[in-house]
């Protein structure tokens, strides 16, 4: 049994906030919710099963939003495996509709990143416990952890800074065709390695924003969802890894997309050449880059010439982040369920001057946790029907 | 000038504590499967590998060479806002762990990827906690 095109997303929406001191994190799970269940058709009694997870929410978090909402699902799921968490929640909410425990799926998340003034690049704290006590003592930011991957990169394939600028002049691009976009205004090469740099080699404008934000999805079966008012995304493939550097030295720069991507492009059957556009976690550009290699869109170490050209950019072979992700558009903390939601509009063909001609199939990435440390990886394969 | 990190004495537990006392007597140690063969890092009471509860202790030469390394210049965290830039490094040791660590006594932008390393000790009080100087 497979469940590769049994299910789809139904509803999908994108809170249009970037800075939301005058809401709670609830608050945009609620208009979120609201928001994705309008664009499905659906109210929110229709809802069985629910899905969410967040960084302020803590271990039961879904109760309280179950709470918040006043839902009773038959389903739920809390998974967190950071910020690709939302993108994993797809297909649990595809396998326990295929498998007839819940028919529709709610996938809710929202976040005051921003208004809340978390650091969460260069404020990673002094953890005092025994497990972060091999790590703690040093200094570890979570761009350093990503900026030792740029390094290690550099050396091994000698790509340069001016190739992973690429990436950031890209989604700014993009974002200047956003009208929710954060950062709108347009930047070079040459503005990405003039603003400082964070952690070497990544410099300011190599690093995500934080913003506030949320979004929400509705999944159900693909039989249900051609009965509802949007045209169905059908999710064709799925795959979940975990990857982890302590044990022994493994390679570096071998990330989860590699087992995540096969996993996920294998069930639907799919070759890289069939696909029209990838949304890719760009917590920073060198997450971009090392997605792409190891999703195997491009060998590895070829990740540099790849990006450049305007190859992943609106236009280009294989367009990357149409709505600016999360270097230029929005990053509320986690940022995969903005992944889903993008590719989704982009399938159904809604995204104005952003929208890449003709979109019929997406890639969808979301890592999360620390690319050089222990992280996580998501991907999911989406159609248009 | 910046200055240097100042380290803390590490929260230690039963699966971590041998690691940290021998840090105290500046040595530094892996661990090594007497089942599998295998060596690990960090400590812990089973091999993470086989998951025999045979893992030895060894004391570790504290020579490895740089796999990868940043110069942080931000980083908003009190303890470490007035040492940036400081070098944060992943080192290899001989024995085949890799280790999260800084490189001192040395210019930040002397580092390279491959350059030998020798372990120091920085005492804390109850601990010590291992860092990297050039070789
Ligand atoms: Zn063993």
């Amino acid at each position: 049994m497979t469940i590769s095109g049994t299910f789809a997303i139904a509803g999908a929406y994108e809170h249009p906030t970037r800075w939301a001191p005058d809401k709670t994190e609830m608050q945009i799970i609620g208009e979120s919710a609201r928001g994705a269940l309008q664009d499905a058709g659906l109210g929110i009694e229709d809802v069985d099963g629910l899905f969410s997870t967040s960084m302020a929410g803590g271990g039961m978090g879904i109760v309280n939003v179950a709470e918040y909402l006043d839902l009773k699902p038959s389903y739920m799921d809390g998974t967190n495996i950071g910020g690709s968490s939302f993108v994993a929640h797809v297909s649990h909410a595809g396998a326990a509709i295929a498998g007839g425990l819940c028919e529709v799926a709610l996938i809710v998340y929202g976040s005051t990143s921003a208004s809340d003034a978390r650091a969460i690049g260069t404020g990673m704290g002094m953890g005092r416990d025994p497990h972060t006590a091999f790590t703690s003592p040093y200094g570890q930011t979570v761009v350093s952890s990503y900026a030792m991957s740029a390094r290690r990169h550099m050396h091994e394939y000698g790509t340069r800074p001016e190739q992973l600028a690429e990436i950031a002049v890209a989604m700014r691009h993009h974002a200047s065709l956003n009208p929710h976009a954060k950062m709108r205004k347009p930047i070079g090469v040459e503005d990405v390695l003039g603003s400082r740099l964070i952690a070497d080699p990544l410099h300011l404008l190599d690093c995500c924003i934080i913003s506030d934000g949320g979004g929400a999805l509705v999944v159900t079966s693909l039989e249900r969802a051609r009965d509802l008012q949007r045209p169905p995304v059908r999710v064709l493939g799925s795959g979940e890894a975990v990857w982890h550097q302590e044990i022994g030295s493994p390679k570096l720069l071998e990330i989860a997309a590699r087992e995540s991507g096969e996993r996920a492009l294998g069930m639907a059957g799919l070759h890289h050449g069939d696909i029209d556009l990838c949304t890719i976690y760009d917590s920073f550009t060198i997450t971009v880059l090392l997605t792409l290699e190891n999703l195997g869109f491009c060998k590895p170490g070829e990740g540099g010439d790849f990006v450049s050209g305007g190859r992943i950019a609106l236009g280009g072979a294989l367009p990357v982040n149409p709505d600016g992700g999360g270097l230029s558009s929005n990053h509320p903390g986690m940022r995969g369920i903005f992944l889903v939601i993008e590719a989704v509009q982009q399938l159904r063909g809604e995204c104005g001057e952003r929208q890449v001609e003709g979109a019929r199939t997406a890639v969808v990435h979301g890592t999360g946790g620390i690319l050089s440390a222990a992280h996580s990886g998501a991907t999911l394969v989406l159609a248009a029907e | 000038m910046s200055s240097e990190i100042e380290y803390k004495d590490p929260v230690v537990d039963w699966e971590t504590r041998a690691y940290w006392e021998a840090c105290a007597r500046h040595e530094l140690t892996v661990q090594r499967c007497g089942a599998c063969g295998k060596v690990q890092h960090r400590p812990r009471a089973i091999c993470a590998s086989c998951l025999s509860g045979e893992v030895e202790t060894l004391v570790a030469s504290g020579r490895g060479t740089v796999h990868t390394f940043t110069i942080v210049r931000q980083n908003q965290v009190p303890p470490f806002a007035s040492a940036c830039p400081y070098v944060l490094a992943y080192v290899d040791l001989e024995e085949g762990p890799r280790l999260l660590t800084n490189i001192v006594d040395c210019e930040p932008d002397s580092v390279a990827v491959g350059m030998p390393v020798q372990v120091e000790f920085v005492d804390t009080g109850e601990f010590a906690v291992p860092r990297f100087r050039p070789a």
